[in-house]
């Protein structure tokens, strides 16, 4: 589970490293991801673990078109900037849940029996429920692409330049529209890996994303604003910690042990674990 | 400068003082209830984002956890009233000043954060204190509390027959939290959150006590919004944990604000004149197939209002007004 708010988390913190801008939308592209999993799943049958990549390409699309049409916007906004990009973003977060509540009407759906559904593995006398692992497995994978790419690609260092310097960037030919596109993109597609995977073992309905997206800010902050390890940390931290509270508080107030750590975090380091100090 | 100032803020003060007039009528000819109850509404959260803004706006410490001084209001009135029959008057204000108190406290470790991690860590705050109540058995855990009928009087803050008396209140709790924006503008205090949210650095060395001046605005911001909840759950007649503290109220009472000016005198009062009853009849006319199209229009009304008018709607006006006011 860790892993999983740690790939949830990542896409938010790549789009923060970018450039500063805080997806308050983020828990909706996660519901979205899991709407898109859930239809592959009915219409065409497709294991949501299979269409994973399907869901991914799709969340790219429109995380770059909230960017060209939304946040491209916000980020021109000369007085109140940080208030622009946070009510926007959550503009955009409330007509997403009422277009799923209008396509998509409030029931709570489900994927009945998925290829990995309902088994467990055993290992070493350990029972782990299967699609949580592949989801783990998928999420390692995810974040080993994810430094490939920003490492070793153009496009990863075109990203790591804009960020840097907006302005030289656009003197050697980077359209830095182009390469922001591309960030938000990246960062809902990979929002929509962790989707897929959790729409086998979570209930879907238009609200989903908002349980998930504060846990999401809390695993970035966790990990300090702007480091995209940092989130990748914070989401492992923010695992144990939920598993460690669901053995001592009853279930209802899991969530306290995360949001308590994270108060404990930042007033020890404002930065959070690895923000730039 | 001084000159223009002060002359703007008599004419400010007149204005209030002429509006507040007109809407003390307004009952005498409105008098459909369901009218009534968006005014009631209307005046509740211009007083909520009014007191929001004292924090957020002015002092730029942005917080989207008001909801949690919104149900400490909320439950200290009615624990106090159910469990020992304290008059609700008292209760507000042992809420209000409760909240006070638990925003000073959250402020020692709070004020040393910066920008977003401040922002979450507001949620977070509001977000615990929601789960701790739905867990409290005493106070009614998710279940809430109904607030038992004991008579229709000033005395006891309740009215059965009709909603004037909280259209009343509510109209003196806004003009209150306008009033005393109105003069914390102008005061030493003022002065210090324009500077603390402009550059904290800067405000440090030219002698600003900044910790401090963020606390003074914590304070007054967290009592008259818990003096809100107050109002609120005796107007209602029941509370439960997500009716009063969930994260939808920090919303509600930063949008007003927002949609009408950060850190105005009038943003947060014209911005609720036309998002409240705006909700209320996309609510009652297009939200009742249950299918989400007044979320649709809400939500894209936020985006584009804060994307074309990142200063509010304020700024139509001063915009108009400094082309008049240039020689």
């Amino acid at each position: 589970m860790g892993l999983l708010y740690g790939l949830i988390a990542v896409g938010l913190a790549l789009i923060f490293g970018l450039m500063d801008v805080v997806n308050f939308a983020h828990g909706e592209f996660l519901m979205i991801a899991m709407y898109v999993s859930f239809f592959l799943f009915t219409f065409f049958a497709i294991d949501p673990l299979l269409s994973a990549p399907l869901v991914a390409a799709a969340l790219f699309v429109l995380g770059a078109v909230v960017y060209l049409l939304v946040v491209r916007f916000a980020m021109r906004a000369k007085a109140n900037a940080g208030m622009v990009q946070i009510f926007s973003t959550f503009g955009l977060a409330i007509v997403m849940r009422g277009l799923a509540q209008f396509f998509f009407t409030p029931d709570y759906r489900s994927i009945p029996h998925s290829w990995a559904g309902g088994k467990t593995i055993s290992v070493a006398g350990i029972f782990l429920p299967e699609p949580q692992l592949i989801g783990a497995l998928v999420a390692i994978a995810a974040f080993a692409g994810l430094y490939f790419f920003i490492h070793r690609t153009d496009f990863g260092r075109a990203l790591e330049a804009t960020r840097e310097d907006p302005g030289a960037v656009a003197l050697v030919g980077i359209d830095k529209n182009r390469v922001f596109a591309l960030g938000w993109g990246l960062g809902a597609a990979l929002v929509g890996l962790a989707g897929a995977i959790m729409a086998v073992f979570f209930y879907i309905y238009p609200d989903v994303g908002a349980s998930f997206a504060l846990i999401a800010y809390v695993t970035v902050a966790l990990g300090g604003f702007g480091s995209v390890f940092g989130a990748f940390a914070g989401g492992i931290v923010v695992g144990l910690v939920e598993a460690t509270t669901a053995l001592v508080l009853p279930p209802s107030l899991k969530s306290v042990g995360i949001y308590a750590v994270y108060l404990l975090v930042v007033f020890i380091r404002p930065r959070g674990l690895f923000g730039q100090m | 400068m001084d000159k223009h100032f002060t002359a703007r803020r008599r004419r400010d003060l007149i204005i209030a003082a002429v509006l507040a007039g007109l809407a003390a009528l307004a009952p005498l000819f409105v008098k459909d209830v369901y009218v009534q109850n968006i005014l009631i509404l209307t005046l509740m959260y211009a007083a909520l984002s009014q007191s929001w803004n004292i924090l957020s706006g002015y002092c730029g410490q942005i917080s989207l956890g008001h909801a949690l001084y919104f149900g400490i209001g909320a439950y200290t009135t009615e624990l106090l009233f159910t469990k020992f029959g304290v008059l609700p008057w008292f209760g507000m204000l042992a809420g209000g000043a409760i909240a006070a108190l638990i925003a000073m406290a959250l402020g020692y470790p709070f004020f040393r954060l910066r920008g977003h991690y401040f922002v979450i860590a507001t949620i977070v705050i509001a977000e615990i204190g929601l789960l701790l109540f739905q867990n409290w058995e005493w106070a009614g855990a998710a279940m809430g509390i109904t607030i038992p009928v004991r008579g229709d009087s000033w005395l006891k803050f309740q009215f059965l027959r009709s909603k004037l008396p909280y259209f009343y209140f509510a109209l003196a709790l806004c003009s209150l939290a306008w009033f005393v924006t109105w003069w914390l503008e102008d005061s030493k205090w003022g002065f210090w959150w324009r500077a603390v949210k402009d550059n904290p650095e800067a405000a440090e060395s030219l002698g600003v006590v900044v910790f401090n001046s963020k606390m003074g605005a914590a304070a007054v911001s967290a009592f008259l919004v818990a003096v809100g909840g107050a109002f609120y759950a005796q107007f209602l007649a029941y509370i439960d944990p997500e009716s009063v503290m969930g994260f939808q109220f920090s919303l509600l009472m930063a949008l007003p604000a927002v949609l009408g000016g950060i850190g105005t005198l009038w943003g947060p009062v014209l911005g609720a004149a036309i998002l409240i009853p705006m909700t209320e009849l996309t609510r009652s006319y297009i939200g009742g197939s249950g299918r989400g199209v007044d979320l649709i229009v809400y939500g894209a009304l936020i985006v584009a209002i804060s994307l074309a008018l990142p200063q509010g709607l304020v700024s139509l006006f001063s915009r108009t007004k400094a082309k008049g006011a240039t020689r």
